[in-house]
């Protein structure tokens, strides 16, 4: 058993955490593995993500290692990543991902 | 080395386990299959609704999935039961006895009487009872375990707890030469594109989108868009962002590994390593179809406790969160929960499914084995005739 933390990173490359237990603004959101500690700025509810790092507008988020959305907006670190800062691919992001062009320098 | 010991058959294949099965091909003689079963205590009856009334792809299909149970390594013996002149059991049995399989078909409907028939098959199963008995065990390597990968009762917790953790016994199992069945097509829509970008080669990538469009096609055949109707709000309150977010977290139950293959429902791989079948996302149609190609093993992650089992092969049950532990824990081998409140790592949880994977291969039983959990269903293809 490691030493306690509330949140999984579940691969390196991640830009976001999930929450396990629901964090507060002002809390301190701690990662397996990890030593860095990032605070929270909005109440994420358990089961939620987390972003890790500022992640810019139109840039990628990371979960699984893998592409799982592009952020709508500017979103900060320790916000709350979902609906409304997030959206699903589309099938050229998906074009462009395939043929291993990174759409965050286009 | 990693090893267990198992029952070694006629076509080389190797069991973990050693059962008599009576099977029924067609769905008349369901009751009497189980009927027969109960008269010779060890016997594992198998029965479905299939065999009979189908269109040519159904038929197929019923066909390959039985032949492929009765076939199974891990069955010592298999008897059918069906009805009629066009009964389809004669054909399978004589395919399984040229691959050296121990299987007889009796059919209902002839000139002998339903008790005639019911003696025959008794005496017939307790010899082929007495007959397992006699088999011995061998070691063999983990290169020669499939396991298949299956979810069903998803919570929230699905994809970050249990399904990681078996993802990372996936990639171990590979690494050591062994195979690992990923299933259910439907749940890989939206994030296809990322398992096609792990394919070996362009066939087998390109093999793998024909699958996923063509059951993202038959669903909205049937008035159902699968991307437009995912995440469900649901989801989206336990905090699944997108589609794509949803889909990896089922089909990360493969791992980082590379596709070497795709196969057809109930098919068996010819490649090892990280493979895909393609099954409905019904956990029991999915879980009879990898075990018809030939998985000795099943992985099962649950957050909702479903009991799901297979007549013929050890489900083992991974439960997403400490409240279903909790809860059940007679349901559950493997708890991931302790990822969210014991600070265990999915790796670490990985590590404990790999040591209960070879301890089941050496006969410990599971949870759906001891609750007698045998669910059987294949999967539908078409309309009844």
């Amino acid at each position: 058993m490691d030493e306690q933390f509330n949140a999984l990173m579940l691969d390196e490359k991640d830009n976001v955490a999930v929450v396990l237990q629901t964090l507060r603004a002002g809390d301190l959101l701690s990662i397996q593995d990890e030593v860095k500690k990032v605070e929270v700025i909005k109440s994420i509810p358990y089961g939620h993500k987390a972003a890790l790092s500022p992640i810019p507008k139109d840039h990628r988020i990371y979960k699984y290692g893998e592409c799982m959305g592009i952020a709508t907006q500017d979103i900060e670190e320790g916000d709350h990543v979902h609906e409304s800062n997030v959206r699903g691919l589309t099938e050229e992001d998906k074009s462009y991902q395939e043929e291993g062009i990174n759409i965050e320098n286009i | 080395m990693k090893t267990f010991k198992g029952y070694r058959r006629a076509n080389g294949s190797i069991g973990v386990r050693n059962h008599v099965v009576v099977i029924n091909t067609a769905g008349e003689v369901a009751g009497l299959t189980k009927k027969l079963a109960g008269q010779v205590p060890g016997v594992i009856p198998i029965v479905h609704q299939a065999g009979q009334f189908q269109y040519a792809e159904d038929k197929k299909q019923t066909i390959q999935t039985l032949a492929g149970t009765a076939g199974h390594p891990n069955v010592s013996a298999a008897l059918f039961l069906g009805m009629g002149s066009e009964d389809i059991s004669e054909e399978i049995a004589a395919n399984l006895k040229e691959n050296g399989c121990h299987v007889y078909s009796i059919i209902f409907g002839g000139n002998k009487s339903i008790s005639a028939c019911l003696e025959e098959g008794e005496i017939w199963l307790k010899d082929a009872l007495e007959r397992s008995k006699q088999q011995e065990m061998e070691e063999a390597n983990v290169t020669e375990l499939k396991i298949g990968l299956e979810c069903g009762g998803s919570d929230a917790w699905s994809g970050i707890t249990a399904n990681p953790s078996i993802g990372s016994f996936s990639d171990s199992i590979v690494f050591d030469g062994g195979t690992s069945i990923l299933a259910e097509t439907t749940e890989a829509v939206g994030a296809e594109h990322i398992l096609a970008n792990r394919a070996v080669n362009l066939e087998v990538k390109n093999r793998f989108l024909e699958i996923v469009k063509r059951f993202e096609q038959r669903a909205k055949a049937a008035g159902e868009d699968i991307k437009a109707a995912n995440p469900s709000p649901g989801n989206k309150t336990g905090g699944l962002t997108t589609l794509e977010e949803k889909s990896l977290g089922c089909i990360k139950k493969g791992g980082n590994s590379t596709l070497m293959e795709v196969v057809d429902y109930a098919h068996s791989p010819t490649e090892k390593g990280f493979v895909f079948m393609d099954t409905p996302g019904y956990d029991v149609e999915s879980v009879t179809g990898l075990v018809a190609g030939g998985a000795q093993i099943i992985l099962f992650s649950t957050g909702k406790g479903s009991p799901t089992g297979s007549p013929i092969a050890p489900v083992i049950k991974i439960g997403t969160n400490p409240k279903l532990y909790k809860n059940m824990p007679e349901h559950i081998d493997v708890n991931a929960g302790k990822i969210i409140d014991q600070s265990y790592s999915f790796k670490q949880i990985g590590e404990e499914i790999y040591s209960k994977v070879l301890q089941v291969a050496d006969g410990e039983i599971t949870a759906s084995e001891k609750y007698n959990n045998q669910e059987f269903s294949i999967w539908r293809l078409a309309e009844t005739q």
